[in-house]
């Protein structure tokens, strides 16, 4: 191969921090590479067929207690390794997923470990890359396709909706679709209307499609297995301000079931049911409520579509009481649909009308008090449930 | 070794010392050893570039300056040349194509004429109630024939609707075509899809969605998907000139060129998206020059030429495959029947122009001029095979048309690999409406 130096004489003299004899090396395919253009070269450096050593697992604790600690994204991000290590079909495509590591860190490691076919950087087109991990499912690989933010999605609701939950359908079962679609979404701190969506709204008419949300470390590593290793398309709903959480997950290899709730604390007077970041304002009103007096029963439902009705009825059953506290907005969202199951259902067990809390019907300021007021608060929920066991 | 220059001259001034520098030429010397020699004596004669063959790298690449402010046209003054085989007499206008044998191209004709004669009867059936929907490939059996024949049972097929040609290639039967157009049980789709919605994975034919160009991207995945299993097998993925518009298909050329997938886009440039012209499609020359666009090689082909076709393809899938890299093919050609029986076509075109180009421009028949005079085919035997597909053609009707049509538990399986609980519910629901009100219900189909 032909090789050019390109050598500055007398650099120095101008004071231009270039060092005497240094020099860039133009190669004779005409492409300069000193830094500026290291993404034209990766493909000439594709790690193919890495072999992927076991590392060790997560930080062993330095105390007695079983398990190890992590953050959220570190526990999404076990998940995503062990079932790549265990499957070799399963591949990510995203933007920024490869040698950026993600841009909430989920795929960080994951390239240099797997090489650049099986964490594939994107360019910016959801509705494409959605379709290709589609077409790639198809086809036998098991994709996970991460959304930046959730709400780039809806330029991928296309291919979500009438492919990704259609063509098991309509090819009579013959192809099927094995794809992961995650994210981070949900009113994050300030970051603009566009990108404070909560997609599980949108979403959840779609037939053929399964939906998920993760809320702990725990929980979002098994349900980033359950999700890769279901047949169906799965929409795993993560949320911004999450994944910094920390907790401590148990060593052993666990998969979570993608259609069960998550009981989070039994109580006798009234059912609360939430999911996601609302999980902990649920929390933490729960405090206030024990102190007042009063026994909630709150349960994450984790499973967006479909509703666990067995969890959820065994508790209506038991308290009679409903209050729903969700982040979607009032028209349409998770909480109106649950709302509509369980009156159809366990109608007669309810003592009272359901309440629902939800985020108002309007686009999530980006002031952050005025954000915060989109989003229902602690004391809102206290009010709500001292005002149901009245 | 030689020594250039660059050389700063119109940015002199006075005293001032310029920054010099020097291309040098590294190369081994004479006596075996590698060095990089540049001298420091001014006069070697050598030689000076100008200030226009500066380079400076933006990110992307190196990128010469010119001082001409130049804009690069629209359109070229001449179009894209086409690439063809035999001319319209069905005469080799060169001898430089795929040699096919006569297996081969007896194949190739009896399938053209398979596919003809099946959309004549089956738009025949539709008109007369007994389908529902039907879309035609007139004027295009070249296109989904020969590039059919110029792939391997390996390579994934992506088409829009208008490619069954390609499926009965691959042995796709009549009768299997029937079916799925009487949506009965036997349907592979069990009756989901509307008729001509063909899907087979035995054939390895994704089965067809009617969203344009979402297609697109779904082939870019699978060739992904190839690359990284290392298979020796592309994908060809189908789309018209309306398709080219959409933003799937930017997108879906645009990330196989990055990835350097190996994937065979292939343009039916027929004329026509329903009722828009290609004039009011796009402004550039057809589909062929946006591949440069995006780094993707390309060549536009004359689609009723079935040899060009087929030698085209089989060029696209040499570089796919070996290359890993993606091929756009368009193939220029005319949508010979209506969009479909939904469209009446002469609203916005003249009957006198379909009608020359069902004729005098028939793929078909100027096939049939060049295995003729190959000696491969009589009329005799021409005559015996078309009266054979048509027979072949109203039975497969008769015998799909009394088929029964699927059960009412197929509304509610493959949503999902198992159905979930609320659907084995609304299942229930249904049965118990249909058992309160039986006379509402077609007693044809089974429960």
């Amino acid at each position: 191969m032909l090789i050019w130096l390109l050598a500055c004489r007398n650099c120095d003299d101008k004071g231009i921090s270039v060092r005497k004899g240094s020099s860039f090396v133009v190669r004779s395919d005409g492409r300069l590479s000193y830094g500026l253009n290291g993404r034209g070269d990766r493909a000439e450096h594709l790690i193919t067929n890495a072999v992927a050593a076991k590392e060790d697992t997560a930080a062993a604790s330095t105390s007695s207690k079983p398990g190890h600690e992590l953050l959220l994204f570190e526990a999404l991000r076990e998940g995503l390794e062990e079932e790549m290590d265990r499957d070799p079909t399963v591949c990510v495509m995203g933007e920024d997923v490869g040698h950026y590591g993600g841009s909430y860190k989920v795929t960080k490691g994951l390239a240099p470990k797997y090489g650049d076919l099986r964490v594939l950087d994107t360019p910016i087109a959801e509705n494409s890359f959605t379709g290709m991990g589609i077409g790639a499912a198809m086809t036998g690989l098991r994709p996970v396709v991460e959304g930046m933010n959730m709400g780039f999605l809806l330029l991928a609701f296309n291919q979500i909706s009438n492919n990704c939950g259609m063509l098991h359908y309509t090819s009579g079962g013959q192809f099927k679709i094995p794809i992961v679609i995650r994210g981070p979404g949900g009113v994050g701190r300030q970051l603009g209307a566009e990108h404070s969506q909560r997609l599980e709204s949108y979403f959840q008419s779609i037939p053929g499609i399964q939906m998920v949300a993760c809320s702990t470390p725990y929980n979002a590593k098994g349900l980033m297995k359950a999700a890769i290793r279901s047949d169906n398309p799965v929409i795993l709903f993560e949320h911004v301000l999450l994944y910094n959480l920390k907790e401590r997950i148990p060593d052993e290899e666990y998969v979570l079931n993608l259609e069960e709730a998550e009981m989070v604390r039994p109580g006798e007077h009234v059912t609360i049911l939430t999911y996601s970041r609302m999980r902990y304002h649920v929390m933490q009103a729960a405090k206030t409520l024990v102190n007042k007096g009063y026994d909630p029963e709150v349960i994450d439902i984790r499973s967006l579509k479909p509703f666990d009705l067995y969890t959820i009825g065994k508790s209506v059953k038991k308290t009679h009481r409903v209050l729903i506290v969700e982040e979607c907005m009032r028209t349409g969202g998770i909480g109106a649909s649950l709302t509509a199951a369980i009156t159809e259902n366990f109608h007669d067990y309810l003592d009272a009308p359901i309440v629902c809390l939800s985020s108002q019907d309007v686009p999530t300021p980006y002031a952050g008090t005025l954000e915060n007021w989109t989003v229902v608060q602690p004391p809102q929920i206290v009010t709500a449930v001292e005002q149901l066991c009245q | 070794m030689e020594e250039f220059h660059l050389s700063n001259s119109f940015k002199k001034r006075k005293n001032e010392k310029l920054l010099e520098w020097v291309v040098c030429r590294v190369h081994e010397s004479k006596n075996n050893s590698e060095g990089i020699n540049c001298d420091d004596d001014d006069d070697d004669g050598e030689v000076e570039l100008s200030v226009l063959d500066e380079v400076l790298n933006f990110p992307g690449g190196e990128v010469k300056f010119t001082s001409n402010l130049n804009f690069i046209p629209e359109t070229t003054e001449e179009r894209v040349h086409c690439y063809r085989v035999l001319d319209d007499d069905g005469y080799p206008i060169t001898n430089d194509f795929a040699q096919i044998e006569k297996e081969v191209a007896l194949k190739i004709y009896t399938d053209m004429v398979t596919l003809q004669t099946m959309d004549t009867i089956f738009y025949e059936a539709q008109r007369q109630g007994r389908i529902s929907f039907y879309v035609t490939t007139l004027g295009e059996e070249a296109i989904n024939i020969a590039s059919a024949a110029a792939l391997k049972t390996d390579d994934f097929i992506f088409p829009q609707y208008r490619e069954p040609g390609v499926l009965l290639w691959r042995g796709f039967t009549i009768q299997e075509f029937a079916h799925q157009l009487f949506g009965n049980k036997n349907d592979y789709g069990k009756g989901r899809q509307m008729p001509i919605h063909y899907g087979s994975n035995k054939h390895n034919y994704i089965t067809v969605s009617s969203p344009v160009a979402t297609q697109l991207p779904h082939a870019v995945g699978a060739a992904y998907a190839l690359k990284m299993d290392a298979k020796n097998a592309c994908t060809i993925v189908y789309f018209g000139d309306g398709g080219s518009s959409t933003g799937d298909f930017h997108a879906a050329l645009n990330f196989a060129a990055v990835l350097d997938a190996p994937v065979i886009f292939f343009c039916r440039n027929n004329g026509f998206a329903i009722s828009t012209p290609v004039t009011d499609q796009f402004r550039s020359d057809g589909v062929v020059t946006k591949g440069q666009g995006y780094g993707i090689r390309s060549i536009r082909v004359d689609g009723n030429d079935a040899l060009a076709v087929f030698t085209a393809v089989q060029e696209a899938r040499k570089i796919a495959v070996n290359e890993h890299k993606p091929v756009l093919v368009e193939a220029l050609t005319y949508r010979a029947g209506h969009h479909s029986t939904s469209d009446d076509s002469t609203k916005y075109r003249p009957a006198t122009e379909i009608e020359w180009w069902r004729t005098a421009r028939d793929p078909i028949s100027r096939f049939k001029k060049w295995i003729e005079r190959e000696g491969w085919l009589n009329s005799q035997a021409e005559s015996e095979l078309r009266s054979n597909i048509r027979k072949q053609v109203l039975q497969a009707i008769q015998v799909a048309e009394k088929v029964e049509k699927p059960p009412i538990k197929d509304v509610f399986t493959d949503v999902y690999d198992v159905p979930p609980a609320n659907l084995q519910e609304q299942e229930t629901f249904i049965r118990e409406t249909i058992k309160r009100n039986p006379q509402d219900y077609p007693t044809d189909v089974p429960l």
